[in-house]
C-alpha cells in the first residue's frame, strides 16, 4: 500500500480512486476490529453532509436579513447568535462571521493554509474552494479570481479579501438583487447562490430565476 | 512545518480556479468515509484540531500537491494513528487487525453523529488584550519548525487592527499537545500594495485572524 500507486496527472479527483477504495475499506475494517469506530456512525455523518447541512441554511439567513432589518442588526453583531435564533435543528458553529457587501466593498472568503470554511451554514466545501489555484490566488490576484468565476466588478470597488486562519468562520451576506423589492423572504432564497455568500459570485437575478 | 507547500497564498503558477458545476458532496463513496473516520476518531479526543492540521502540513510537498483533499486527510490520518499506537505499519499492511485495540474513553455513536457538540475554541483571558481596534502592528518575522498559523505572506508586514475577537486557543501550542494557552486573537488588515508592492491593485485588501503573539506595535 505505497503511495507511489498516485497518479499525479489528476489530483483533484478521479485517476487515484480504486487504490484509494482498497485503502480507506482497510482502514474502516481495522479501526472497527479494533472497537474504535461504529461503522453505523460514519453512515449518520456521511448522511448529514449528503443530505441535511449545506448552503441552503446559509441562504435562509441571507434572506432573512434582506426583509428583516433588526435581524440583518443582529447577524452583523453576532452571526453564531442570529443563526441559532432562527431554531434549525443542526447547530451552528461558534465564532461565525457575517460580512456585508456594499456598493463601496466586495467581500472574498479564503483559506490560505488549509481548507477553514463556514460548514455549518454552507456544508461541504467544493473542490475548487480547496484547490491551489484559489488559495494561492485569491489574497494576490482576487480580480482574476473572480473573473474566472465571470464576475467583473466596477474598478472602483474595494475588494476585501478575508483569510481564515484562525477558527473564525466568515459568512459573505451578498447585495439583494435589484428589482425584488415586493418579494418575499422565501422567493428570495432561491436567488442566493453558494458561491454569492463566499464572495466568488453575486446573488442571481430575478431574470435568471424566471428563465 | 511552517514553511512548507500547505502555505500557499500568493504563489504563482497553479493555473486558473476550476468551479465545476452542479458539484455532488462527494465524488467517490471512499471520500465520505475518510470524512467520518475522521470525524469518529477525532471525537475520542486524542489529539486537537491543529495536530490534525500540523500532520497534513508534515506530507512531503510532491505527496500534498498530487493528493486530493481527502487523500490527504486519509494520509494524515494514518500518520496520527500509527504515531498514537492505536493501528500498527503491519496492520495497514495486512488490511486488518491483527491484534486487539487500546481502551478508549469515548466511541462516536450514530445519536452523536447527527448532534454533534459543538466546539468552541475561546477560552477565559489570562490578561488583557495588548491591542485594541485601530491599532498599528507589525506581523513578527517569525520561521518556526512547528505549526503555525501565521501565513508567510504576511510576515513582518504592517495592518490595522481591525477587531478583536476575543481570546481563543493558540494553535502553535495545542498542536504540539501542549495544552490550550490561550491567547487574544485580532482581524489585521493589510493593504494590498503593503503585501505585494506598489504596482499592486489599490482596491484589494486582505486580512488574516492574528493570535497577539504574532504580532508587534508598530
Amino acid at each position: 500500500m505505497a503511495d507511489d500507486h498516485a497518479h499525479p496527472d489528476d489530483p483533484e479527483h478521479g485517476s487515484e480512486l480504486s487504490e484509494m477504495d482498497v485503502r480507506v475499506r482497510a482502514l474502516e475494517t481495522i479501526l472497527t476490529e479494533k472497537g474504535y469506530i461504529d461503522p453505523a456512525a460514519l453512515d449518520k455523518v456521511v448522511e448529514m453532509y449528503e443530505t441535511r447541512i449545506g448552503p441552503h441554511i446559509g441562504g435562509r439567513l441571507v434572506a432573512r436579513a434582506w426583509t428583516d432589518p433588526e435581524f440583518k442588526r443582529r447577524l452583523l453583531a453576532d452571526a453564531t447568535e442570529a443563526a441559532n435564533s432562527l431554531g434549525s435543528s443542526d447547530p451552528i458553529s461558534s465564532h461565525l462571521i457575517a460580512v456585508e457587501n456594499t456598493p463601496q466593498v466586495h467581500n472574498l472568503v479564503v483559506c490560505t493554509l488549509c481548507s477553514c470554511y463556514p460548514w455549518s451554514v454552507l456544508g461541504l466545501p467544493p473542490v475548487w474552494y480547496k484547490s491551489a489555484p484559489y488559495r494561492s490566488r485569491a489574497i494576490i490576484d482576487p480580480k482574476g479570481v473572480l473573473a474566472d468565476f465571470g464576475v467583473a466588478l466596477p474598478p472602483e470597488t474595494e475588494i476585501r479579501i478575508w483569510d481564515s486562519t484562525a477558527e473564525t468562520r466568515f459568512l459573505v451576506l451578498p447585495m439583494r438583487p435589484a428589482g425584488t423589492e415586493s418579494w418575499s423572504e422565501e422567493q428570495l432564497t432561491a436567488l442566493v447562490t453558494r458561491d454569492s455568500m463566499v464572495g466568488t459570485g453575486l446573488p442571481k437575478s430575478p431574470a435568471e430565476v424566471a428563465r | 512545518m511552517t514553511n512548507s507547500i500547505h502555505d500557499m497564498g500568493g504563489m504563482h503558477g497553479f493555473g486558473p480556479v476550476e468551479a465545476e458545476p452542479d458539484e455532488p458532496p462527494f465524488h467517490e463513496k471512499w471520500e465520505g468515509r475518510v470524512l467520518a473516520m475522521q470525524r469518529a476518531m477525532g471525537f475520542i479526543g486524542l489529539w486537537t484540531i491543529d495536530a490534525g492540521r500540523a500532520s497534513l502540513e508534515a506530507l512531503p510537498p510532491l505527496d500534498y500537491l498530487r493528493s486530493s483533499y481527502y487523500r490527504r486527510w486519509f494520509l494524515g490520518l494514518e500518520r496520527r494513528l500509527v504515531s498514537h499506537r492505536l493501528i500498527g505499519e503491519e496492520e495497514i499492511a495486512a488490511g486488518r487487525s491483527l491484534r486487539p485495540g487500546i481502551r478508549l474513553n469515548r466511541k462516536l455513536t450514530a445519536s452523536d453523529a447527527e448532534h454533534p457538540p459543538l466546539t468552541n475554541f475561546e477560552r477565559p483571558a489570562p490578561g488583557p488584550a495588548r491591542f485594541k481596534k485601530g491599532d498599528q502592528v507589525r506581523a513578527k518575522n517569525i520561521n518556526p519548525a512547528t505549526h503555525t498559523r501565521l501565513p508567510r505572506y504576511a510576515r513582518g508586514k504592517t495592518g490595522t487592527v481591525e477587531a478583536v475577537r476575543g481570546c481563543h486557543v493558540f494553535p502553535d501550542t495545542a498542536a504540539l499537545g501542549a495544552g490550550d494557552d490561550p491567547q487574544w486573537l485580532y482581524t489585521v488588515v493589510f493593504s494590498g500594495r503593503e503585501l505585494w508592492g506598489d504596482e499592486a491593485d489599490p482596491a484589494v485588501k486582505v486580512s488574516i485572524e492574528a493570535f497577539e503573539p504574532y504580532l508587534l506595535p508598530a
